[in-house]
């Protein structure tokens, strides 16, 4: 036993915190949410340089994985970055194939996902797929059914402008069929879960960072904001959600059962989506700004709350994983 | 990262269950907050004393079994999935221990702390005084030199099952003219049953006469009852109050097996239709995890030598918090049941009320996180 991240394992963290603090995320996120994906696609190559995408890959198809737990550092940096495109879809994507029972479609497409040269969206059954316009691979699953997809319909804005919702186009190539496709979409939908939760965590610590900043030294009364007891306990309360989500986060990787993703997923997506509501208030009107870097992180944890499980479908899951049969009623 | 136990830690989680299968009493003693319920409670401890289970984390010198804050959070786990019952002699073993390991004498660690092992002596905890809550540090009772001791005198409050217990330990005022409160306090232990200590009980929410009030008229205590330096004690209590009790205060353990039977109720009493009570049970299991591994991560952190402070302050607000959620939720699945008193839900929903504002209330602990976790301004207190 011993529940903490070994020293390999933050020093990924702190390099890609330190990439990613160079590279002038801000910019990238305004420009994707404009449609402009050159630099954000920029930026997905150095993380797949860094190795991100190759973490939820396996060995056999150019990947180093499959390693939940450093996915999961990997996605908390990406969130505290508010890092824009189908990063959580690409790992999806990633797990989806490698989940098959065939290993052609992994055989075909995975090297390139690890690498970084395509990028990968999917829509399971009939949700929004993310980002379609900026992905060389749109997966949909209907049914038993996989298929590649062969466009998108059009391209529609989400609460966090840096998000794009599009429906995968009917027809394509089939890539594989059968209860394998079921087994393989629930295994995506694990690390998708895992890859939000860590993501969304990542961004609530960004937010609780930049409004901690803030209260210090913005001044009313003639004292800093932040010597307020009524500001001060809003801050404790978010620390102590999102400290909270943390080890969930972590047990899950573990552990990779659906339960446990599930409540790493619903808790860490509540806590920053508090702590989101939290940073607003107290930065008062600024906060409510677009050209103010924090709305790129507000508006992401409203976002996640939904993405790949909304709190009641992930708190069904929770019960659902405990032994035992369902309710006796 | 690695949240699988040693074989060894998994072979002393399975002699803790043996133990505990074979020995925990099949009918739920009475409250301990009685007369009656204390008593048994105290018999409970010479139970688990007998087989050295009362303080597994203690050295075996004094009645424990050396286990490391790992296999104490197993033990735990083990202790109260069996249903085993509250522990009467909380306040010494997770307060009053650890200041005597830190700051005590041989002879006094010799003294106190096999009797407290075996439940023979059951401590009380003197800290609050009626004008010093929050603010501790502005207590006024006295400690007066004599030859060979102290005189204590003034009065102490809310001391938890005083009304029934041996021994207290308590913070006095040596020093009358310190130029700060916290300066010029002496800590110490002394008989409840002493010449000049009035006990009055007080009647809990629920009307148990589970904590008392204190009135000490020249109580003499020899020197050999000081804790740490005269003029010290400060330091003497908030040096473990910060750190082991961050981690021991509320075991996980007990978290887990409510939450257990939480789902258990939630299965027999569900109404498929309600899923606002189905998302409150969901996020009673959910919390207990959480609760679970966020310990697990202090220990790990504890036990490689890094202290673990104002963090506990994190867990103190988490657990009390829950705790209440916890147990609303119970009431609120048992629908008109909920109502009755003395039923193992109601009684805990009662106790878990008083979780914000024992222990340090949570007002203070998120001052405490905001300034010393988050390195906001000192505000007016
Ligand atoms: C069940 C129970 C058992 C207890 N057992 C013991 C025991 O065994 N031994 C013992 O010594 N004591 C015990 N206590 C007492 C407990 O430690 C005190 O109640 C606690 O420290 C608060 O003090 P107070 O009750 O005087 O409230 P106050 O300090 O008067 O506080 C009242 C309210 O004001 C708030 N407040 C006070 N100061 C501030 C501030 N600076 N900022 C914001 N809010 C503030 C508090 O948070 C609280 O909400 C027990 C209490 C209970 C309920």
């Amino acid at each position: 036993m011993r529940f903490l991240l070994d020293t390999e394992q933050r020093a990924f963290a702190a390099s890609l915190d330190a990439m990613l603090t160079s590279a002038h995320t801000p910019s990238a996120i305004r420009a994707w949410a404009e449609g402009d994906h050159t630099p954000g696609l920029a930026l997905w190559s150095r993380l797949a340089d860094a190795g991100v995408f190759a973490l939820a890959i396996p060995e056999a198809y150019d990947g180093v994985g499959p390693l939940p737990v450093e996915l999961a550092v990997a996605f908390v940096e990406l969130g505290r970055h508010g890092v824009p495109g189908p990063l959580v879809e690409t790992v999806a994507a990633a797990a989806l194939l490698s989940g098959l029972d065939e290993s052609g479609p992994a055989k075909r497409l995975l090297p390139a996902l690890a690498s970084g040269e395509s990028v990968a969206t999917l829509a399971l059954a009939d949700s929004y797929a993310l980002d379609a316009d900026a992905a060389t691979v749109l997966l949909a699953v209907n049914g038993a059914g996989l298929r590649l997809a062969p466009g998108h319909g059009p391209v529609r804005p989400s609460v966090d402008r840096a998000r794009r919702l599009a429906r995968p186009e009917p027809g394509g190539e089939l890539l594989a069929t059968g209860p394998q496709v079921t087994r393989a979409a629930a295994h995506a939908l694990r690390w998708a879960r895992l890859a939000t939760a860590a993501q969304a965590l990542g961004a609530g610590l960004a937010l609780l960072d930049r409004t901690v900043a803030y209260v210090r030294q913005r001044t009313q009364f003639g004292v800093p904001i932040g010597s307020f007891q009524a500001v001060k306990h809003q801050l404790a309360d978010a620390r102590i959600a999102l400290e909270f989500a943390r080890p969930l986060l972590f047990g899950a990787a573990l552990s990779m059962t659906p339960a446990d993703v599930a409540a790493a997923k619903v808790t860490a997506c509540e806590a920053a989506y508090a702590t989101a509501r939290t940073a607003l208030q107290l930065h008062g009107a600024i906060g409510y700004t677009a050209e103010y870097d924090l709305s790129l992180w507000l508006t992401k944890a409203r976002a996640l709350r939904t993405a790949w499980g909304s709190p009641a479908e992930c708190r069904a899951a929770v019960l659902g994983g405990l032994s035992g049969d369902g309710p006796r009623s | 990262m690695d949240l699988t136990h040693s074989a060894a830690d998994e072979a002393f989680r399975a002699e803790a269950r043996a133990w505990l299968d074979a020995h925990v009493p099949s009918v739920p003693l009475p409250s301990l907050e009685t007369e009656e319920g204390f008593a048994a409670h105290r018999a409970w401890e010479a139970e688990l004393a007998a087989d050295r289970w009362s303080v597994v984390s203690w050295p075996t010198e004094y009645g424990g079994r050396g286990a490391d804050i790992v296999r104490w959070l197993v033990f735990e786990e083990e202790y109260y999935a069996a249903g085993a019952p509250g522990r009467v002699g909380q306040n010494g073993i997770s307060l009053l221990a650890p200041t005597l390991f830190d700051h005590g004498t041989r002879e006094q660690r010799a003294r106190v702390l096999p009797p407290m092992a075996t439940g023979e002596v059951i401590w009380a905890q003197a800290w609050s005084e009626p004008e010093a809550g929050s603010d501790l540090a502005s207590l006024t009772s006295r400690a007066v030199r004599t030859d060979g001791g102290w005189l204590l005198g003034g009065q102490k409050t809310w001391s938890s099952r005083a009304a029934f217990a041996d021994r207290a330990f308590g913070l006095f005022r040596s020093e009358p003219d310190t130029p700060k409160p916290h300066q010029g306090l002496t800590y110490l232990m002394f008989d409840l049953r002493a010449p000049g200590v009035t006990v009055r009980p007080i009647g809990r929410l629920d009307g148990k006469p589970a904590f008392a009030e204190l009135f000490l008229d020249d109580v003499f205590v020899p020197d050999e009852d000081v804790i740490g330096e005269p003029g010290q004690g400060w330091r003497v209590a908030m040096s473990t109050a910060g750190n082991e009790r961050g981690l021991t205060l509320r075991s996980p353990g007990r978290f887990l097996a409510a939450a257990d039977r939480l789902v258990d109720l939630w299965r027999t009493h569900c109404d498929p239709s309600d899923t606002a009570l189905r998302d409150r049970v969901a996020d009673a299991v959910i919390g207990a995890r959480a609760y679970q591994l966020f310990t697990y991560a202090s220990a790990s952190r504890f036990l490689d030598g890094e202290s673990i402070g104002p963090e506990s302050s994190l867990n103190k607000v988490f657990w009390s918090e829950y705790d209440i959620a916890l147990h609303e939720t119970a009431l609120d699945l048992l629908g008109p049941e909920g109502e009755l008193a003395d039923t193992d839900w109601s009684e805990g929903y009662v106790f878990s009320l008083a979780g914000p504002v024992y222990a340090g209330t949570n007002e203070i602990q998120r001052d405490i996180i905001a300034e010393r976790l988050l390195g906001l301004p000192k505000g007016r207190r």
